[in-house]
């Protein structure tokens, strides 16, 4: 993560205000855009994203690379903050605006109230320090406690985290630790301060299997434990279906589906989501012979197409009407919970399912 | 372990853009040829004959096999470790690959799968001859290959072709897509001029890009774009043979399913046969007739695609299936999990006996004493274990 300058606090903008909070879901995120200015244009990461999360529950949000994922969650990090790049729209977190919220406030929060687990623990940790004191250090940011109490918790939290031989292995450097391990040591990093809110991009894409499901119950366990919303970020459909309570599909900057778990695996709506639903391999089926792809591929954020950024790949793109190739559809309310953007008739969509795509899956 | 250097293989190598780290790790190989067999390797062997003999001799019926386009026989690779500034002093070996038994028959594809460290990987660079054997013997196509210099080798490379993982650091980024194709084309040397040129051209069209992306530049093309490409460049010399090493790995979930359609297709249409290693045990059920399962250098099991996913029998297996979760959330919830403690133990030191008896809940003395040879106990199903089980995981 490089440095990236921090962005003055606009003092025009009103700050949040105690009214605010009511009934408000713990995370709401409303109408979020991340822009990058870059000499080839302008990046539209992410293109108006809405969602809400309370605590307790786990968001897994589903793309393919280039569809924003990772940016909105920077941004809820308040980590998008370069001079080219701009964050509009608005990020509640327990009632406080953190788009509007001062650089300070929100490095204050970042860490104690929301954390992050990464990718790849290698390059998120520092090669050069121990882990324990990089444990220590983030711990004591946010608490004013010496160095030696803050080694205790750190010791407390790697064991917690199943890290064998915690008091021993707090004085190891990364590179000593195995993948899994590492992973373990970041989650631990992450929850030094009980965060309420806990975002994971993709915390087990460099993992083996074994080791993804340990860490997978290791998040159920800690959720169960500290109640805190989780927000996982994966394009492993298994992975979702197995720890997340909804699911966000999000395809160009953009959410196409929004909904519980079971519905979005059992009666999805959007052609994209079937489409992912329908070219991923299964271990628990021999599919046919030829997988049904999405052909071509996930468009540029630079020239995102008109209309509804999906139609170039949709099959079903003719069924929905003139509409889809110059009108953005917005996401409408299907069912409760359940949210799909597209602008084939309710109707079409659960026939298209029912008959066409469901018996392939 | 940070005062010793490993030769290690690269996780995902590009094709000859390491040539130096590849001839380095073939140079300390070489060092040590024709090591003698230990102890243990020789009980193992006297053991396995004697389990072949007493079950069904169905190594035996697969050696005579005349469908094998590869035939592997005790393949070990180990690489050694080296300790000292000056004088490099081996104090011991990696053994990435101890003693495998299998054959790849025409036309099949054969998923090699297993977790990292598994030695899959290097198993794959041994049959292509990226690495010289310490140990054993690779036949291919009826002739052994083990030692072949790398002269030897030449004339044999253009039916043995490797498709590698990462498709931005396996093309050259300042040559066209038109010169990475046609390079192994001019090294093999029959085509020239216009008849390579048109040659390329029907290449890209047969993985389904355009002619006209000929003179582009691999930058300008996406992930899935660019592994047709290297795919392209592995079938330019007409291969008996592709070794894909995560071919898809790397590559989104729809552009994923276009790529695998297409080594589906480019099989039935070319009549190719593909050693495919992967972790991805659901990429491997759909695409292998055949798999296998590697743990720590050795094959655990064996068995075409519907006995391993339906009928498992080794623990390990059993472990791992039960660890990929499917996408299906009622299912899932329902499904059994076997959670393996630790981390997979290093091929530096495998434990002896059984590999997997550290971590396996169904270990007895046996297990720690004994190693379990892989024996038939089902028509093509093969299993490496003292208590094997049928068992329903998926």
């Amino acid at each position: 993560m490089t440095e990236q300058p921090e962005r003055e606090p606009t003092p025009d903008q009103p700050a949040s205000g105690p009214t605010a909070q009511a009934d408000r879901p713990y995370l709401d995120v409303r109408d979020l855009k991340v822009m990058f200015r870059t000499d080839d244009g302008d990046v539209h990461a992410v293109n108006g994203l809405s969602f809400a999360l309370e605590r307790g529950r786990t968001l897994g949000i589903v793309g393919e690379s280039g569809s924003g994922k990772s940016a909105a969650s920077l941004a809820v990090m308040g980590l998008q903050r370069g001079r080219r790049t701009t964050v509009s729209g608005e990020i509640w977190l327990d009632g406080e605006n953190l788009v509007t919220a001062s650089a300070e406030r929100v490095r204050s929060l970042r860490g104690r109230e929301m954390a992050m687990i990464f990718q790849d623990p290698l390059s998120a940790m520092h090669p050069y320090f121990k882990i324990g004191d990089q444990i220590i250090e983030a711990y004591r940011v946010h608490h004013d406690v010496s160095k030696k109490a803050a080694k205790v918790r750190a010791v407390e939290l790697l064991d917690r985290v199943g890290i064998p031989d915690a008091r021993r292995r707090v004085d190891s450097y990364p590179h000593e630790f195995s993948g899994g391990m590492r992973q373990r040591a970041m989650i631990a990093m992450a929850l030094s301060c009980d965060p309420s809110l806990l975002i994971a991009d993709e915390p087990t894409t460099a993992l083996d299997v074994t080791v993804q499901a340990q860490i997978l119950d290791l998040l159920n366990d800690l959720q169960k434990e500290f109640n805190s919303a989780i927000i996982i970020i994966t394009h492993d459909l298994g992975v979702v279906a197995e720890i997340a309570d909804e699911v966000l599909v999000m395809y160009a900057g953009n959410a196409v589906e929004h909904g519980g778990v079971q519905e979005i695996f059992s009666a999805p709506q959007h052609p994209y989501t079937w489409g992912l639903l329908s070219s991923i391999t299964r271990l628990d089926r021999t599919r046919a012979d030829r997988l049904r792809a999405v052909p071509g591929n996930p468009p540029s954020l630079i020239a995102v197409p008109a209309g509804c950024p999906f139609h170039p790949r949709c099959q079903y793109a003719d069924l929905a009407g003139p509409a889809t190739r110059t009108e953005r559809p917005t996401l409408e309310t299907v069912a409760p919970g359940h949210r799909v953007a597209c602008h084939l008739p309710v109707e079409a969509r659960v026939r298209i399912f029912r008959e066409e795509v469901a018996p392939s899956l | 372990m940070n005062s010793h250097e490993v030769a290690k293989p690269a996780a995902a190598e590009p094709a000859g853009a390491d040539a130096e780290a590849e001839a380095a790790v073939l140079s300390t190989v070489r060092s040590e040829p024709g090591r003698p067999a230990t102890l243990t390797k020789d009980d193992r062997a006297a053991e396995a004959a004697e389990a072949a003999e007493a079950a069904d001799p169905g190594g035996a019926v697969e050696a005579a096999d005349p469908d094998a386009l590869v035939r592997v026989t005790d393949l070990q690779v180990h690489f050694p470790v080296t300790s000292g500034a000056l004088v490099a002093r081996k104090i011991g070996a990696v053994r990435a690959v101890d003693g495998l038994d299998f054959a790849i028959r025409r036309g099949e594809t054969l998923g090699l799968v297993g977790e990292s460290g598994s030695g899959k990987s290097t198993t794959g660079r041994a049959i292509a001859r990226l690495l010289e054997p310490t140990g054993g013997k690779v036949e291919f196509d009826g002739r052994d290959i083990t030692h072949l210099s790398a002269r030897s080798m030449r004339p044999l490379r253009r039916d043995i072709q490797m498709i590698f993982q990462d498709p931005y650091t396996s093309l050259n980024p300042r040559h066209t897509v038109g010169s990475i194709i046609a390079a192994p084309l001019k090294i093999v040397g029959d085509l020239s001029g216009d008849a390579l040129r048109a040659r390329v051209r029907e290449l890209l069209e047969l993985v389904g890009l355009s002619p006209e992306h000929l003179n582009r530049y691999p930058h300008e093309f996406s992930g899935g774009q660019r592994q047709r490409i290297g795919i392209a460049r592995a079938l330019a010399t007409d291969p008996k043979l592709v070794i894909a090493d995560e071919p898809v790995s790397a590559l989104d979930v729809s552009v994923r399913a276009q790529v695998v359609n297409l080594l589906g297709d480019l099989q039935s249409e070319l009549g190719l046969t593909y050693l495919f290693i992967a972790h991805d045990l659901s990429v491997v059920r759909h695409i292998s007739d055949r798999v296998a399962v590697m743990y720590l250098g050795t094959i655990v099991e064996m068995a075409d695609r519907a006995g391993m996913y339906e009928h498992p029998l080794h623990p390990y297996t059993h472990a791992l299936l039960s660890a990929v979760p499917v996408p299906d959330p009622a299912k899932q919830h329902r499904r059994e999990r076997i959670l393996l403690r630790g981390d997979p133990p290093t091929p530096l030191n495998p434990p002896a006996a059984c590999r997997f008896n550290p971590r396996c809940w169904k270990a007895e003395d046996v297990c720690r004493t004994v190693e379990p040879p892989l024996v038939e106990i089902q028509p093509g199903h093969q299993v490496a274990c003292h208590f094997p089980e049928e068992r329903e995981l998926v």
